[in-house]
């Protein structure tokens, strides 16, 4: 299927995305239909992309029929639905007259990455209150049009209505063809909870059908006239230079073009088995520089570059309160731990595929980045265009939970456009993916802490070593680029990784200390729930640690600090669920055990506690996990289904994570580049699910792609304690771990 | 260039290729226009370009062009379309079971060739057939609810 044909929806016949070509469309009436031209001068006479501008992100059809420009892609998360609910809701129209275009850069206003739990808390949101404003404006005309009060006035179906004579006028007969050219207010008021008819209703995502029917238009699936398929052969070592290339090794295969920029080497044929038979038979001479740590030394070259002037980018105290040297220092019991969360990669299902059509008036970019506008910056810096000329237009890739490969992909597919001056689609490998996606940042954590007389946290103490991300770099440097000679910002970026390095609960005396490191080991980016996963895994095992020093229930010892009623809530139903009886841990059968975790992401988000239940076979040091137990507060609920959808998925991904993940490597180069040296979480090992949603109607949205993860990891190390006495202490939890621990008590 | 006659989705459809070794996946989503097959490894590891051939699943990115002829091969779009799926197609809509939904298309033919064989599989039977299929977005419980649904059974 090329992707140039323009199914005739009813949104599709409007004058603007005739003109501009739409990005994924998505009709709630007639499933998925999409469309899209090349970038041309003309696009530049589009709509407003404003984020303040009701017309950035709202356009009304004179057919009745309405479109949503969003900055923010679903991932596969379900915004696809959620978002078109909150403007239904909001604006008074059907669901089925909604289309919703996401990530186009010459459609959609920017707002900001698909990242950090922000697609309903932040890009929902923002779209909601242009659609109150809207909706008030439609109400204000409608006013003026009967000579009525506008307290009569309410919208229903499309139309504002009087409540008095129940007479309808249709929102587009009011606007007449017009755009709203309209402020958006902050201060429009939102529909009362109460009245609610879309919103809070577990409604079916629209894509699913097409998901699981093979007419679902993947990035991957894709083609362009006159499109070239494209290989990038990755040096052999991190910062390897090319030191000869044999190109009689494909001159079997008809139809390669090599295409070379200094240390970016790639292969072109209109062919695709052609193209990945050349990458592989090219043969290319590296240099060596064996500039890597080696994943199994990560954790000494932490502490040693934390002490070296010229590794270290400074120490930092991000809390205290009170004296914990002191406090410490007057217990009669300290202990004190560290804990280690390993370099991780992305690992998404379909390896990263971009394609870029480089002309001399316009680059147009496919791409399922989680930041088309981001991305929309990189190809015009790394082409040297102005923003204007490029366009990137969004496709659903294979689940990303970050910055996985999708960014560069489009970077090489950018270089090799340019320089062949044909459009190309670029398909990395699985060895691709999982050898040069940038990964998830090592972070380890020392903890100390002592418990009083009582028994109750008497003071604690953390201490990290984290990779500093660089303030205001626009992006990670891109690979292609990097290899091909051309100058971009240097950096590290990380996401927000050193929130939650405290429990959340009552205590004197407190410090969290990082020792900021100038470098990672591998180029690292943000992945999903950044920093707060091992963070949160090291407070609430440290937490398990302390109360079992104390001979105390962990959940109780956990209660009696906590004071936020909806963290209370979340901890109380998870007890009830579970049917919690307190006593303290490890239990006595020496096999089967349960473990408790509770977090606040980023202390003012979304409320997670989890529960887990375990088996432990000694023997082979197996764990298995038996039933997961999960409260979840993330506000109002917009979809229940979508959002129980996300925290199913964030606990299986980070139990995936916890139990299996971590990307080795040598002194060059990646060595976990498939499923056998990268394994993830399989069917066998899915437990039994149970999870509570706890709505809050009456407060904002927040996210729920993220903060589940971080309650995953110490419930389940805290339930292997409890199983048998061993406290795992370093992820992923393998067998070898687990023997270790049972024999020596950690691991 | 030779030409491989194959049977797709009641078809034959005339492949060409120059390599006899040419994995079918390459044919199915370059030539024939059928996506639903994904390349996820193209190493036979994670199950995302899975089709039947002759009933049984295969892994589509090992199978090469020139094995697949005389093979009734079955894709994902052969199986059923949005408005007239195929049960499994229908209860993996109805149990919402996909996220990105990448994998999806290993996990319904792996489900109908399941039930092909054995129609009232147990939850332990499901998910030793879905073992060497892999989902990054942890759609799994799902995708077991949706192939017990599938089977006229509820989940445990
Ligand atoms: S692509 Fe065939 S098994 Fe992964
Ligand atoms: S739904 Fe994304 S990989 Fe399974």
């Amino acid at each position: 299927m090329t992707d140039q044909t323009v199914p005739c929806t009813p949104a599709l016949n409007r004058r603007d995305l005739l003109r501009a070509g739409s990005a994924l469309v998505v009709t709630f009436a007639s499933g998925l239909a999409q469309a899209q031209q090349r970038n041309t001068p003309q696009l530049k006479a589009g709509k407003t992309l404003k984020t303040d501008e009701v017309d950035g992100f709202i356009a009304l059809a004179p057919d009745g029929s309405a479109t949503l420009y969003c900055g923010k892609v679903d991932l596969g998360t379900g915004l696809r639905i959620a978002i078109p609910q909150m403007a239904a809701e909001e604006l008074g129209l059907p669901l089925e007259a909604i289309t919703l275009i996401e990530g186009d850069t010459a459609l959609t206003p920017d707002q900001g990455p698909t990242a950090g739990s922000s697609g309903i808390m932040r890009g929902g949101v923002q779209i909601r209150q242009a659609a109150a404003t809207a909706r008030e404006a439609l109400i204000g005309m409608a006013a003026q049009h009967w000579g009525k009060p506008r307290n009569d006035l309410t919208v229903a179906d499309g139309h504002v209505v009087d409540g008095d004579t129940q007479e309808r006028l249709a929102f587009s007969v009011l606007l007449n063809g017009k755009p709203f050219a309209l402020k958006l207010d902050e201060k429009a008021p939102l529909k009362k909870p109460a009245d609610y008819e879309i919103v809070g209703k577990p409604l079916p995502r629209p894509d699913i059908a097409a998901k699981v029917t093979g007419q679902h238009p993947y990035m991957h699936d894709v083609t362009i006239d006159g499109m070239l398929h494209a290989r990038v052969i990755r040096p052999q070592a991190v910062g390897a230079s090319i030191t000869g290339i044999d190109e009689s090794s494909v001159k079997t295969l008809s139809d390669v073009k090599i295409v070379r920029i200094n240390n970016f080497l790639a292969v072109v044929s209109r062919n695709e088995w052609t193209v990945i038979r050349a990458a592989k038979a090219l043969k290319v001479s590296w240099s060596n520089p064996a500039s890597l740590v080696g994943h199994d030394k990560v954790k000494s070259w932490m502490v040693a570059a934390g002490n070296d002037a010229a590794q270290s980018a400074g120490k930092e105290v991000l809390t205290q309160k009170g004296d914990s040297a002191k406090a410490l220092a007057e217990s009669k019991q300290v202990l004190s731990a560290s804990y280690y969360w390993p370099l991780q990669s992305h690992a998404s299902m379909g390896p990263s595929c971009g394609i870029a059509d480089v002309r001399p008036d316009g680059v147009t970019i496919w791409s399922a980045s989680q930041a088309t506008h981001r991305l929309r910056g990189i190809c015009a810096r790394i082409l040297e265009r102005p923003l204007e000329q490029v366009r990137v237009i969004y496709r659903d890739g294979a689940g990303c939970y970050g910055t996985n490969g999708h960014d560069d992909v489009c970077a090489d597919a950018a270089l090799i456009s340019k320089a062949i001056g044909q459009p190309v689609r670029v398909q990395w490998s699985r060895e691709d993916e999982l050898g040069w996606d940038p990964k998830g940042p090592p972070q380890l954590l020392a903890m100390r802490g002592a418990v009083n007389g009582e028994g109750r946290l008497a003071a604690w103490e953390t201490e990290m070593w984290l990779p500093k991300a660089t303030a205001s770099l626009p992006n990670i440097p891109m690979l292609g680029p990097q290899d091909a000679g051309i100058n971009q910002p240097q950096g590290l970026s990380t996401g927000l990784i050193s929130q939650n390095a405290h429990p959340p609960y009552a205590h004197p005396h407190l410090a969290v200390r990082v020792n900021w490191l100038k470098d990672s080991p591998l180029r690292p980016s943000n992945i999903r729930a950044p920093g707060k996963i091992a963070n949160s895994f090291a407070v609430e095992s440290f937490v398990d640690e302390l109360a079992a020093s104390a001979q105390r229930d962990s959940l109780e010892f956990r209660l009696e600090g906590l004071s936020d009623p909806r963290g209370l809530a979340v901890c109380k139903k998870v007890a009830e669920l579970m049917r919690w009886q307190a006593r303290p841990s490890p239990a006595k059968s020496g096999s089967l055990g349960r473990g408790f975790s509770y977090v606040h992401y980023k202390f003012n988000e979304t409320y997670v506690a989890i529960g887990m239940e375990v088996e432990i076979k000694r023997r082979a040091g197996a764990i298995v996990v038996k039933r997961i137990v999960c409260a979840h507060d993330c506000g109002l609920i917009i979809n229940p289904d979508a959002t129980r959808q996300q925290v199913e998925g964030n606990i299986l991904q980070t139990l995936s994570r916890t139990l299996f993940e971590e990307t080795q490597f040598d002194t060059s180069k990646v060595t976990s580049v498939d499923w056998q040296s990268y394994p993830l979480l399989t069917f066998p090992d899915v437990p039994e699910l149970e999870i509570a949603l706890l709505d809050q109607p009456h407060l904002p949205p927040l996210g729920a792609g993220e903060a589940a993860c971080a309650a995953v990891p110490a419930a389940l190390a805290n339930a292997v304690y409890d199983a048998c006495g061993a406290r795992l202490r370093n992820v992923p939890f393998t067998p070898d771990r687990v023997k270790l621990a049972l024999a020596r008590g950690h691991a | 260039m030779a030409v491989y006659q194959c049977s797709i989705n009641g078809r034959i459809r005339p492949i060409e290729a120059d390599d006899p070794d040419q994995p079918l996946l390459y044919a199915l989503r370059n030539d024939l226009s059928l996506t639903g097959a994904k390349f996820g490894c193209g190493l036979g590891q994670c199950g995302t370009c899975c089709v039947l051939a002759d009933g049984e699943v295969v892994r589509s990115c090992q199978l090469s062009v020139s094995q697949a002829v005389g093979k009734t091969i079955t894709t994902l779009e052969g199986l059923g379309t949005i408005e007239n799926p195929h049960p499994v197609q229908a209860a993996f809509v109805t149990e919402q079971a996909a996220q990105c939904g990448y994998c999806a298309n290993g996990m319904v033919i792996n489900a109908v060739a399941l039930l092909g064989r054995n129609p009232k599989p147990n939850l332990d039977d499901v998910k030793q057939a879905l073992a060497n299929n892999l989902c990054r977005c942890g759609t799994h419980d799902r995708i077991l609810r949706a192939v017990m649904r599938a089977s006229g059974q509820v989940m445990p």
